[in-house]
């Protein structure tokens, strides 16, 4: 039974939020705050983008907003954002009991396993932009994806060794879930009843209809082509002014991490690029082979340097 | 002695979920890995069966020998006084200590030898499996794998299609406690232990063999049998449609990814708002099926679509099952919200509307675009209509619209939905209903079972769309080669033969090809031109002229590929290829409802005594002609025989009525009256064998020898008015062969 606790995750999006930290940091994970940059996915996070290789063991859970400037609707549709919320866990080496882990987590958030059909259906990753790609599932309860569960093989055109697990939780339809709304804008975001009750869509409502302008319709094409050249060319430089230099007695790389801040840029320029519908389906595809190979360079960088066990 | 019963293998490969489109071809590898591997080691067994479910693969081998048999072996060495070397690699090949261990054998010519006899025990059958199947495990064919855990960074980490967590193996007969086949994999012990269903019964299980396996595990909430669970799944699924008054809307495929998903079906009916059933059937069926793995229900009263369907979970349920049902039904409800939201969307856009939106879709890297690609089929299609009855007007506009729905919104989402959405959406645009109906209809026919379309405007469509996809893929050389056809050219072949036969539709391939193909070389041409530079330029005339040369050999190319595709159609039809092959022999063969024709009245002809003694005339007057033609040089007979040196009167009948038969048959074929063709020349049997009876073809002068060939010849000519009967088949006059000289008609047998 629902009790009065605001923070319960059946009651509050921040409950829900608060609650997966709790538990992902009960397991040994660091718990971060979100990366300070725009982003499609949780998975652009260094914390998983460049942790995930090489050979040292790390564990994290962090939220992320994403930011998908094409599925803006103008908040009008109750599914759809174009900046939501994703719940990121990633574990290296995957743990054996990873399965379990995850049922254990949503069973904290109120998921009762006797009740609902909870499935692990075949769905594998890739991203062509981070050069990325793992076998895993959707992870369905009562026929509804909730989770992508993803064992990751290959990030930035590098084989990961050990193999890292993923788990990505999208928190908005989550919460719907099981809060039990039709929309995520009256999803209750504190907890509170009455007066006191603030809505997803107080927080959020107004940003989806003025970035969906902006997206669609304001973004200056001309300005987001020359930063992502910027970007692009900022990266480059990056990574060969830190890479170590043959007879020094400095052996890593010593600008990984921001050459990858340059990658992350481009990417999320490039997608405000193609939400603005000027990229034609030829450039799309040279697009992405140029964050692609700005990531593997980043990647390869990365395993220069301590973080990436040189 | 008591036969004792023969021990049965269990084999259990426990993991994370295994993806539902694999299993099936797991199991079959699985059975096949085993099973030869053992087979190549001296074992044979009684039965062998591999069984899937979601996070298992088992394999159950019965009545498997305990041991393998002894071997016994004759080693042949080296000769008698070889040097010291050979001997030591024999010493060592054979396992003997010293030369003394083999015996001498004579061989009458090559002197003597040392010879020994290896015999090597056959080990304990457990301790083969036990080298087996590692190996199997390891070398698994799974059509994606992967690493995992801490061993994932080692070099020869284990590959699965998901983490593997726990083997059990066991052998042994009925009448005793099988052993466990001991063995290890990435850190994997074999054990005789499983578990049961992930949340209804997850405690570890102790397992004997197959038969307490297979109870114990559906007692812990799994069925172990694939086929059983869709057998439950599709029963279950009827039976709460018919209590609700509905029907199933069955779906093989469905039911077997379903069983794919669960241990223990459960099946339950969820609905949705009856508003939706305004979006198409095959939307909402798309929409269900291919998001939320659920059966769709019809309506037996209205035929239509219910607002019902049915989900099957892998669960029995604390509160029955509401919740699920529930859940489900929200998460359809949703996507059929989307669905309704694309329907809606996609009608206010009509479909001319999207046509500029194909200009930014490459159809082809070196075919251009799919809006060029409408303009050929449009310009096709237009040549094409009155050859088939259709009003061009309507057959461009319908081919101008086929492929805008491509980008639909719905389309979009549902790739198989292509050619229905448009059709809805040009009815409901007020498009002529026949070219509504061409929309969907130019794919037909999809594949060998598939409809093919029968209206005209249709029938222009499709064909204009076929020839299209041959023509251009053709003409940048992406011909299909072996079992690689990756543009799916000889369906197209096959769709536009269906089309014109079933159709009855009078079509020269050649012609109908060769405006299109100007055109894709045209536009080559110009693509061509356009990367030339200057100092390239001369090499333009050269180009010029291959590509005239190119045209020509496409000519010929298409003619041999329907030839080809024809044959394989009619051979399924149950027609005699050699017969397809006589009349493709024929020049200019590009008509192919005629073809079919004169393959069937050949067929028949064949069949008749006339026609079978005619093919044992034609025969002989072809084998005499070929041997001459071998001393005097091909074309030495070619000129008309000379009516002034027909001597006999046999001959001067067969000059009489070949050339009667001849004039006939020629008048028949041109009516295209191909059984009149054949009854004319069945005409010719008697003088043909009178013939033969009595006269001498090489007569000893040379004039009348030429002559008598001369006529022989113009038989040969009259015959391949109608056929190439040297393309016939040799079983079909076999019997004539054997026969001793003399009338050949006496010997000569029907075709088979």
């Amino acid at each position: 039974m629902l009790n009065d606790n605001p923070l319960d995750p059946r009651r509050s999006f921040q409950g829900l939020i608060l609650t997966l930290q709790g538990f992902w940091a009960a397991q040994g994970c660091v718990v971060l705050q979100p990366y300070d940059m725009e982003m499609g996915a949780g998975t652009f996070h260094p914390a998983t983008t460049l942790r995930s290789l090489g050979p040292r063991p790390w564990k994290a859970a962090y939220v992320q907003p994403c930011r998908r400037p094409k599925d803006g609707r103008y908040g009008q549709n109750p599914n759809r954002l174009q900046h939501y919320y994703q719940f990121q866990v990633i574990m290296k080496p995957s743990p054996p009991d990873l399965q379990d882990l995850y049922l254990g987590s949503l069973a904290a958030i109120g998921i009762d396993a006797r009740l609902h059909d909870i499935r692990f259906v075949e769905d594998d990753w890739e991203s062509p932009t981070l050069g990325a790609w793992g076998l895993g599932w959707e992870c369905w309860c009562d026929g509804m994806e909730v989770s992508q569960f993803t064992y990751f093989q290959q990030v930035a055109g590098f084989e990961c060794a050990p193999v890292s697990g993923e788990l990505t939780y999208g928190l908005e339809r989550l919460a719907m879930y099981v809060q039990g709304k039709e929309s995520i804008f009256d999803l209750n975001f504190n907890g509170r009843d009455g007066a006191e009750e603030v809505s997803y869509g107080d927080v959020f409502l107004q940003a989806e209809e003025e970035y969906s302008r902006y997206n669609f319709e304001h973004a200056d094409t001309d300005m987001l082509f020359r930063h992502f050249k910027d970007a692009e060319t900022e990266c480059r430089r990056l990574l060969e002014s830190g890479a170590p230099t043959a007879g020094s007695n400095e052996p890593r790389h010593r600008l990984a991490e921001p050459a990858y801040d340059q990658c992350i840029k481009a990417s999320h320029l490039f997608n405000l690029l193609d939400a603005r519908g000027v990229i034609s389906v030829t450039e799309r595809q040279s697009y992405i082979l140029r964050v692609r190979e700005l990531a593997k360079a980043c990647g390869a960088a990365w395993l220069q340097t301590a973080g990436g066990g040189a | 002695m008591p036969t004792l019963p023969m021990p049965d293998l269990l084999l259990e490969l426990f993991s994370e979920e295994i993806p539902a489109r694999m299993q099936a071809q797991a199991c079959h590898d699985l059975r096949k890995l085993v099973a030869d591997a053992l087979v190549a080691r001296g074992l044979t067994y009684e039965g062998a069966r591999a069984l899937a479910t979601p996070r298992r693969l088992v394999l159950h081998i019965a009545g498997l020998p305990a041991r393998q048999p002894d071997m016994r072996e004759e080693r042949k060495g080296p000769r008698v006084g070889s040097p010291e070397g050979a001997i030591r690699g024999f010493l060592k090949s054979a396992g003997l200590q010293s030369i003394d261990q083999a015996r001498i054998e004579k061989d009458p010519r090559k002197g003597e030898f040392y010879v020994t006899t290896i015999e090597r025990a056959g080990k304990p059958t457990a301790e083969l499996l036990a080298e087996v199947l590692p190996e199997v495990v390891r070398g698994f064919p799974w059509p994606k794998s992967m690493r995992w855990g801490a061993s994932s960074a080692k070099p020869d980490a284990l590959r699965w299609v998901r983490p593997l967590h726990s083997i059990l193996c066991t052998f042994g007969p009925e009448t005793e406690d099988p052993e466990v086949v001991a063995f290890e994999i990435n850190g994997t012990r074999s054990a005789n232990v499983t578990f049961g269903h992930r949340f209804m019964a997850p405690a570890p299980i102790k397992v004997r063999r197959f038969d307490d396996f297979v109870a114990s595990l559906e007692k812990a909430k799994v069925i172990v049998d694939p086929e059983r669970r869709k057998n439950i799944i599709l029963h279950d699924a009827r039976d709460l449609a018919l209590a609700q008054g509905l029907e199933l809307v069955e779906d093989e495929g469905l039911a077997n990814e379903a069983a794919g998903l669960v241990e223990w079906p459960v099946v339950l009916m969820g609905e949705f708002e009856a508003a939706f059933l305004d979006i198409p059937p095959e939307v909402i069926r798309a929409t269900i099926r291919a998001n939320q793995k659920c059966f769709v229900l019809r309506d037996p009263t209205s035929g239509g679509l219910a607002n019902r369907f049915v989900l099957v979970a892998n669960m029995i349920a604390s509160d029955g099952g509401r919740a699920i049902a529930a859940g489900n039904a929200r998460v359809v409800r949703a996507r059929l919200s989307d669905a309704k939201f694309f329907w809606e969307t996609d009608l206010r856009v009509p479909l001319a509307a999207r046509l500029p939106k194909l200009d930014g879709i490459v159809f082809h890297e070196k075919l251009g675009t799919q809006s060029k690609r409408v303009k050929r089929i449009m310009a096709l299609a237009r040549e094409l209509a009155p050859l088939v009855g259709a009003d061009p007007e309507k057959a461009e506009r319908a081919a101008q619209l086929a492929k805008a729905d491509l980008v639909s919104e719905m389309v979009g989402e549902f790739p198989e939905l292509q050619g229905l959405m448009g059709r809805y959406y040009g009815l409901a645009q007020g498009e002529d209903a026949s070219v509504a109906a061409a929309i969907e209809e130019h794919y037909k026919p999809q594949g060998p079972n598939d409809r093919v379309p029968t209206d005209p405007i249709s029938v222009a469509v499709a064909l204009a769309d076929k020839i299209d996809t041959l023509v251009g893929f053709w003409a940048i050389d992406e011909k299909p080669t072996g079992s690689k056809d990756p543009y799916a050219l000889r369906r197209a072949a096959l769709g536009v033969i269906r089309i014109v036969l079933e159709n009855a539709l009078r079509l020269h391939l050649l012609d109908a090809m060769k405006e299109p193909m100007k055109r894709v070389h045209d536009a080559r041409k110009l693509q061509h031109a356009a990367h030339r530079t200057p100092k390239e330029q001369e090499e333009d005339e050269i180009f010029e002229a291959a590509f005239e040369d190119k045209r020509a050999e496409d000519h010929q190319w298409v003619l041999l590929f329907f030839a080809e595709r024809l044959k394989v159609h009619l051979r399924e039809q149950g027609a005699r290829h050699d017969l397809i092959d006589a009349v493709f022999a024929l020049p200019g063969q590009d008509d192919l409802l005629m073809i079919v024709r004169r393959v069937e009245e050949l067929g028949k002809f064949l069949d008749t005594e006339d026609g079978g003694n005619l093919l044992t005339g034609y025969r002989r007057a072809a084998n005499i002609l070929r041997a001459e033609e071998k001393k005097d040089g091909a074309g030495a007979f070619d000129e008309p025989r000379a009516a002034d040196l027909l001597v006999l009167p046999e001959e001067k009948a067969l000059a009489t009525a070949l050339a009667r038969a001849t004039a006939d048959a020629a008048a028949c074929v041109g009516n295209e009256d191909f059984a009149g063709a054949m009854r004319a020349l069945s005409l010719l049997r008697p003088p043909v064998d009178a013939f033969f009876d009595k006269v001498t073809v090489n007569a000893a002068d040379p004039r009348l020898r030429g002559n008598r060939l001369r006529l022989l010849n113009e038989l040969r000519r009259a015959v391949h008015n109608v056929a190439d009967f040297s393309k016939i088949a040799e079983a079909a006059a076999s019997l004539v062969r054997g026969a001793p000289s003399g009338p050949a008609h006496k010997a000569a047998s029907p075709g088979p």
